[in-house]
């Protein structure tokens, strides 16, 4: 069974149709790419997917399971996670902090008022994992505000995966960043994929991260789908080059 | 700041507390000033469980301190000469009332939230001022007393003995800030500070942010009420100022004044707050623009409050 099913998804902000009947099948394990030249509706198909947005027509189905009118919270104890664009994490607390709540949270503990020692030891277990994966070890005690982006972006991606997802919805992982950065970015997700399996949906303006990373890709212009297939295929195809590379190029 | 400097800190400000009956008319205080401070404190750092620790301003936290206050007068009043008795009938008015007005405004944010509080708040004042018969109205509830505490092995005399009054505040001063310390270092406490950081990505880690505010507020709200309480049984007293905006908005500047990122910023906001308007206020009547002139230099210089002032300079 496919893992999300998006069914003809649309959009409306008053006279502007920011996604126009759009439908995309993510299956289990996989890695899709969505690109688009800016204002193609990229981050409005993520925020209708992860419930920010409510869609003015359509139907998103999670595992089986109809999850159009859930609110963001529920959506989230379903399975799916998701960063954003600028990141989002808690400015004024250590990297260790941030990833505590995120695993307190995921682990059921959000209204407790206190944790037996065998919580407390595998919650410190957890965030020491996440610590050790992300290579932030060793900045965990200091404000993430006071962090190189890069840095700030992997925690925001280390909290989402603090959540257990099923699947990782990350919007331009790479944005802003400089190439070390963008590269460190890169091989994290992809150990991400290839070791655990993680189903992955990103958006991303960097090509040789789309072309490195994808299993498939959709391409979505001024809303509407513009194609989808393999990057061999997306790379092939002469709509595609038009609309979007060839502007690049 | 380490954790040996804060153990350090939380020592000396019970120290302080504890022994204050005994140094504090020494530099120039009295006794009852002392369990004001107390009471105060106590509100302002209810208020900041809301403000300080989860992000969110309320400005009508006097109407929950007002009806704690109302509820212990009218049953020692009218119903039963029991102090503990009407302190929790006094709280439970509190709580409830918060409770249920909640759930109307806690999906609100930043000015609308606030303003929404006062417009609470001022329900609750108005009721207080007109319904005479019941609140005495402008008047307010007087004729009443305090009613010593009857321990089974021994009473402890709160009526007439100041120094006892002040213990028993201390005392319950004391239950309440150690429940609240306790709620903030848990895994209930960390999801607040999540929101106040950032809301949006409380919400994506899966946490219902009205729903976590909503029990902030009625936890800060009950603490109010508890304060409440004691205000009425301080000067065996009540009437309709301890409701009004005002009120609320005195909670809020002995907050920010103090220090609201730090855990006793209230408690020093309240104590430079009541100090000045005990003192100033015995050679002018004007003493509201001097506390208000020091609250408008600290915010400007020093946005962190009192207290924020002093741990930035003892940690560099």
């Amino acid at each position: 069974m496919s893992l999300l099913k998006v069914e003809n998804v649309t959009k409306r902000f008053g006279e502007l149709v920011a996604v126009n009947n759009v439908s995309m099948t993510v299956e289990p394990g996989e890695l899709r790419a969505v690109i688009g030249p800016n204002g193609a509706g990229k981050t409005t198909f993520f925020n209708i997917i992860s419930g920010f947005l409510t869609q003015t027509s359509g139907r998103i189905i999670f595992d089986g399971e109809d999850i159009s009118n859930q609110l963001p919270a529920r959506r989230v104890w379903r399975g799916i996670a998701r960063t954003f664009q600028i990141t989002e994490v808690f400015p004024e607390l250590t990297t260790r902090e941030n990833l505590r709540i995120a695993v307190e949270v995921a682990s059921g503990y959000r209204l407790k008022t206190r944790l037996s020692g065998d919580a407390e030891g595998e919650i410190k277990a957890r965030v020491t994992d996440l610590l050790d994966m992300s290579g932030l070890i060793e900045k965990a005690d200091r404000p993430v505000g006071e962090l190189s982006h890069g840095d700030q972006r992997a925690t925001e991606i280390m909290m989402a995966l603090a959540l257990k997802p099923r699947l990782l919805l990350l919007d331009e992982p790479t944005a802003g960043m400089g190439d070390q950065e963008t590269y460190d970015i890169t091989q994290l997700i992809r150990k991400l994929h290839k070791d655990q399996k993680l189903s992955i949906v990103l958006i991303e303006h960097d090509m040789r991260v789309v072309f490195h990373l994808a299993d498939r890709i959709m391409v979505l212009a001024e809303g509407t789908m513009l194609a989808e297939g393999t990057p061999q295929e997306i790379a092939r195809n002469e709509a595609v080059q038009e609309a979007y590379l060839g502007k690049a190029a | 700041m380490p954790i040996i400097d804060k153990r350090a800190a939380n020592l000396l400000v019970w120290l302080l507390l504890v022994t204050a009956p005994y140094w504090f008319v020494g530099v120039g205080g009295y006794v009852e000033l002392g369990s004001r401070i107390l009471i105060y404190a106590l509100a302002a750092m209810a208020l900041n469980f809301l403000l300080g620790y989860t992000g969110v301003l309320s400005f009508g936290h006097a109407a929950y301190f007002g009806l704690g206050g109302y509820g212990t007068a009218m049953v020692l009043k009218f119903l039963y000469p029991s102090t503990p008795l009407a302190m929790l009938a006094g709280i439970v008015v509190g709580t409830v009332a918060a409770a249920i007005i909640g759930p109307l405004i806690v999906r609100l944010r930043g000015v609308y939230f606030a303003m929404c509080t006062i417009a609470f708040g001022q329900v609750f004042y108005f009721i207080a001022f007109q319904w005479s018969s019941v609140t005495g109205g402008d008047d307010g509830l007087s004729a009443w007393q305090r009613q010593p505490i009857n321990l089974g092995f021994t009473t402890f005399d709160i009526l007439h003995d100041n120094k006892a009054f002040y213990y028993f505040v201390l005392a319950v001063f004391a239950l309440c800030v150690g429940a609240m310390a306790f709620l903030l270092r848990s895994p209930f406490g960390r999801t607040l500070l999540a929101i106040r950081e950032n809301e949006r990505r409380a919400r994506f880690l899966g946490i219902p942010v009205d729903r976590h505010i909503w029990m902030s507020w009625v936890v800060s709200c009950f603490f109010v009420s508890v304060a409440g309480c004691l205000y009425a049984l301080l000067s065996d007293f009540i009437d309709p100022r301890a409701i009004r905006w005002d009120q609320s908005g005195n909670f809020v500047i002995m907050a920010v004044l103090g220090g609201m990122r730090s855990f006793w910023g209230p408690l020093i906001g309240a104590a430079i707050f009541l100090v000045l308007q005990d003192y100033i206020s015995s050679h002018t009547e004007n003493w509201m623009s001097f506390v208000g002139l020091f609250f408008v230099l600290i915010v400007l210089f020093f946005p962190r409050g009192v207290l924020g002032l002093i741990q930035r300079k003892s940690a560099s």
